[in-house]
Order: C-alpha cells, then structure tokens, then sequence
C-alpha cells in the first residue's frame, strides 16, 4: 500500500461528486412522493369542500329519496357493511386455507400445484368487470341462483378478491423462517400442529394486513356489483343475506349521475364517508402491522 | 439390511473386526467395559436428490455417553445427524439406506412415525432458533404438543433448571424469548428439547454462534445432562470434542470416480483414542491441525 500525504487524504475521503448525485437523486424521488401526495390530498379536499354543507347525521340515517334535500345513504352504508361481512366471512378462512395448503402442503414439483400458483396471479389481474359476469352467471343466476342478494354480492366479490388474500397470505406464511418449523418438528410436532401453533401465529400479522387491504379494495368496487344488480332506489336496511341491497360506490354512482347539482354534493359527502372507511381498515391495516411486527 | 444387533455380540464382533489402518471400516476398541448400545447405526448411506452425502457409516452411541461427530465441511455429519431423528424425511429428495436401530426397533421400520421418533429424539440446532413467544411458552410447546395439560409449570421449571437456566429467567418467564443473549436462547432450545423427556439429544454445532463463555457453559451442562440422557453432538471444536466427548467419529470427504464428493466415516473410538493415538493417518492429520 502506498501512503498519502494528509491532504491528499483529505481530497479522497471528502466527497464532491458524491453529495451532487446523492441530492439530485433525492430531489427526484421527492418529487415523484409528490405527486401522489398532492393528487390525493386535492382530491379529498375537493369531496370535503364539495360534500360539507350535507356530511351531516342526516347523511348517515336517511334514506335514499327523491328530494336531496332528505335523501341519505343509510341503507348504502349497511348494505356495504352486510356485503363487505359476507365477504370476509367467505374469503378468509378459503383464502388462508388455500394459503396454507400452498405454502406447507404442496409438493411443488407436482403440475397442478405449479398451475394453481400460476392461475392465482392470473386471476389477481382479471379486471373486476369479469367478476361481475361471473357472479351474474353462476351466482346470481344459473348453478347457486342466489338472486340479486346480499349474499351474491358477498361471494361475488370473495372471489374477487381471493386471489389477493391467497397471495399476500402466502407471502406472509413465506416470511416465517423454515428454522421455526424445523424447531417444532424436531419436538415431535405433527405438521398440522406446526402450522397451527407455530407457522399461522407468527404470520397472522401479515396475513391480517394483506386481507384487510383486499377487503378495502373490495369494499370500493361498484361495477360488478351494479352488473349483478345492486340497486340504486332501495329504502330499507338488509334483514339478512337474502335481502335486496345496494352499497356505498352504487349510491355514489347514481348520485353523480343525477342532473341536480344537490346530488353531486351528496355525492361528495357520501364519498368522504367511504374514504372515511376505508382510510380507517388502511389505518387498523397498518396497527396491525406495527404491532405484531416480528423479529426472528 | 437389517442386522440386528444386541450389545454383546457386537463387542464380539467389533474385536475380531480390528483392520489395518488404511482400510475405512470403523474400528472399534473394547479396553473398557463396554455400554449397552441405544442407537445402532449400520451401513448408513444418504443421498440428496440421487448424489450420495455419506455412504456406508455403522456405529454405536452408548446410553448416557457423549458421542462426538467430527470432520471436515461437508462430510455428511448433519446429514447423518438428521437420519437418527428422521429430520431428513422432511428434505425433499432425501433418501435413507441401511439400518438405524434404537433400543433394536428399526428407526426406519415400515410402521414406524416420525413425529413419534422425534419425540424420543430430540435435537438442538446450530442457530438458536427459540420460536417468537414467551419463554415459558417455548419450553411447553413440546409438552403441548405431546397434548400434557397439566404440571406444565413444573415440567418447565425442572426443564429451565436442567438447562440451568432457570435463575436467569425465572422472573421473566413471560417475556418474549427473542429478547435473549444467543446463549440463553440456546440453553432455552436444550431445555425445550428436555421438556419432553427424549431419550437421545442431537446437538448440531450447538456452540458454533456463541461466545466461550455460553459454550463453556454449555459443555458444563452436556456433562451433567449425560447422567439422564444420551448425548450426540456436532463439532468442529477439536477441544470441545475432546474435552466433553467420550466417543468420537471422524468422517472425512472423498471422491469417488465420476468426480463426486461423498463423506465417509474414518475411524470411530473412544475419544481419548482417537486424540492421543489414532488408528488412522487422516485422523492424525486431522486431530492435530495438520488439514482443514
Ligand atoms: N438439504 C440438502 N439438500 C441437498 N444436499 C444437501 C442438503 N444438505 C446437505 N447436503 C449435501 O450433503 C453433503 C453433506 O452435508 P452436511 O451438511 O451433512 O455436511 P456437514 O458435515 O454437516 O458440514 P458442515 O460441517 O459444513 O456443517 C454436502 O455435500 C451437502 O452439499
Ligand atoms: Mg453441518
């Protein structure tokens, strides 16, 4: 090694170049954060603006009407709550169930199992639309002929977001270390009682966070539920899962749809209470996260 | 394959079976009275997707002895480790020839489960590997498992205590095992590994990521836990082997003729033996430092 004088030394270590790239890079991804940032910023101040004069209680128990004066979104609200329970109700044991089997009961070698995994990410990217011809055909009509119900519309948009509750249960059950499971299996646990006690614990965390934003997702679809026929005019609350429904995105819909400039701002009041929701499942997404977080 | 074989006889054998060094079959030397065998190992190969790991591997572990495995990286020590408690059957592609018996019933046997032999045959692993819960948690998983309800905290505390662990955190028992120094975490895996009363305890490099002070610490309690159990361990520690051993296995790596690398064992003695007086040059070679 050949020594250097101090000042030579001094050139080296302090950096010129360096410091230039390094900010110009960082002024960059700031920007980019920005953009995203103030779209979405605008666009809540926007509904929040337009939608005050009416985010009133009114909002929330009134019924659809006629004169917006009165008209509210309650039955929109519960319809959303029922359909949204019949789907987690339907997508989360499936969804982890299909997970599990994938992650720690499949012979990967094995064809079909490589073609399911395959199809799942496939089926993640199948525009919503499809769903809803989906669930018209089979669910609504045809082999279940459930009708135009609440449950329809729960398992229509289960299988909707199935295959990102599959995938993101999977990534989850991924991240637990195989020397987890080589623990349990060397105290003389059975493979179930492995991903029981040990594998499905520690990847509840993410499992509960990657189906929460799957349901969030769901929870904002309006097209294939209007496709299998939620309705727009309805005035009373769902019974049970047999009832007639609409949801939130269809009420919004209709609403901007009128001529009335009243019902564009109960469009925009209606919109903040779904962002409302679906900021809060973001929020308790995120909790859930920071809570559980593991270190191996 | 399945030659069984009772203490005694193989003493018998074992004397008539003392061969010129080059030759790669153990050699066995019975100046001391001879323990009763537990686990047998007979002409044990192992092959990971159809490439051979080791081949050929018979040995003795004695009741209530330490027996030490040693050899160079790659040589099929863990390999051979895994077989004793069935740990390979979880390895996709990993195939099991030859006889492994325990107390004479063949580990391998057509109806024999897994799950039960790991029961009987606990391990320890390289890493620490404590599963993300509570300490007292961690050490009732196995009892758990087995479905023992009851006197948990008594099993627990006996299974901290042998691990000698107990002082250290019998006021937070509670507390989430990750927040552990990797010593402590390792003494909490033997006293998981105790609580569900094995027979036999595989210890794989057990010491390999502590300090010398949580592995002296660890070889104190090998010394003790050998009154109640059967040790066999994994080193590439020759003072550890030496110090807490009273067998040892040398395997080494050979090359066949297609250029394929394949662990054999070497010689298989009383440790004192294979230190102080080797039958075998590689051994030599090895034990003093003169090769890897
Ligand atoms: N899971 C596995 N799949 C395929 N090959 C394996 C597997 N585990 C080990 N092997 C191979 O088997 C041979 C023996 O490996 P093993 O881990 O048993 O050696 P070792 O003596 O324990 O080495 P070390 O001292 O480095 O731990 C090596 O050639 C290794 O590549
Ligand atoms: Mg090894």
């Amino acid at each position: 090694m050949k020594s250097i004088g101090a000042s030579a030394a001094r050139n080296e270590l302090e950096s010129r170049h360096r410091d230039f790239f390094e900010r110009g890079f960082m002024l960059a991804l700031i920007f980019s954060l920005g953009i995203g940032i103030i779209a979405l910023v605008t666009l809540i101040l926007q509904v929040l603006v337009e939608g005050f004069p009416r985010l009133n209680s009114e909002l929330l128990t009134n019924f659809p009407s006629g004169n917006p004066e009165i008209a509210g979104a309650q039955s929109a609200i519960m319809g959303t709550i029922w359909v949204i329970g019949v789907t987690a109700a339907f997508t989360i044991p499936v969804g982890i169930g299909a997970a599990i089997y994938l992650e720690e009961y499949a012979d990967k070698e094995r064809w079909w199992n490589r073609f399911i995994e395959l199809n799942l990410q496939n089926l993640a990217a199948v525009p919503a639309i499809v769903y809803g011809i989906l669930g018209l055909a089979f669910i609504v009509r045809g082999f279940l002929g459930l009708g135009q119900t609440v449950l329809a519309a729960g398992l229509t948009l289960g299988l909707l977001v199935l295959p990102i509750v599959i995938i993101s249960s999977r990534e989850a059950i991924k991240a637990v270390p195989d020397t987890i499971r080589q623990g349990a299996y060397a105290l003389g646990a059975t493979r179930w009682q492995t991903v029981r006690r040990q594998v499905l614990p520690a990847s509840i965390p993410g499992i509960a966070t990657g189906t929460i934003l799957a349901l969030s997702r769901a929870i904002g679809e309006a097209a294939p539920l209007i496709l299998i026929g939620g309705l727009t005019f309805i005035t009373f609350n769902p019974e049970s899962v047999n009832s007639n429904f609409t949801v939130l995105p269809i009420q919004i819909f209709n609403w901007v749809s009128r001529p009335q400039d009243e019902f564009r701002v109960l469009a925009a009041a209606a919109i903040v209470v779904l962002l409302v929701i679906l900021l809060a499942m973001n929020a308790l997404a995120i909790f859930l996260r920071n809570k559980y977080q593991r270190k191996y | 394959m399945a030659r069984k074989v009772e203490g005694t006889t193989m003493t018998e054998e074992n004397q008539a079976q003392v061969t010129p060094m080059q030759q790669i079959e153990p050699q066995h030397h019975a100046d001391k009275a001879p323990r009763e065998s537990l686990v047998t190992v007979d002409d044990v190969t192992v092959k990971y997707s159809g490439s051979t790991a080791v081949e050929g591997v018979t040995f003795d572990i004695a009741t209530n002895e330490i027996t030490a495995l040693i050899g160079a990286s790659g040589c099929g020590k863990s390999t051979l480790l895994r077989c004793i408690n069935r740990m390979n059957d979880l390895i996709p592609g990993a195939e099991v020839t030859g006889t492994i018996n325990y107390k004479g019933v063949d580990l391998y046997g057509e109806k024999i489960d897994p799950v039960q032999v790991r029961k009987l045959i606990g391990m320890v692993f390289q890493k620490p590997n404590p599963f993300p819960k509570s300490i007292y948690d961690n050490v009732a998983f196995g009892p758990r498992v087995l479905g023992i309800k009851e006197d948990l905290d008594e099993i627990v505390e006996k299974s901290l205590r042998r691990a000698s662990l107990w002082d250290e955190v019998k006021n937070r028992l509670n507390s989430s095992a990750l927040g552990m120094s990797g010593g402590q975490q390792q003494r909490l895996c033997i006293a998981r590994a105790i609580a569900t009363s094995p027979d036999v305890i595989l210890m794989d490099e057990p010491c390999s990521a502590l300090d010398p002070i949580s592995t002296g610490r660890i070889e104190d309690l090998m010394e003790e836990l050998k009154t109640r159990y059967t040790i066999v361990i994994v080193t590439h520690n020759m003072q550890q082997a030496a110090r807490v051993s009273d067998k040892t296995a040398f395997f080494t790596v050979n090359v066949n003729e297609d250029d394929k690398r394949f662990g054999q064992l070497v010689e298989f003695d009383d440790t004192e033996k294979i230190f102080t007086n080797p039958s075998d040059q590689r051994t030599e070679d090895y034990v003093t430092g003169k090769v890897g």
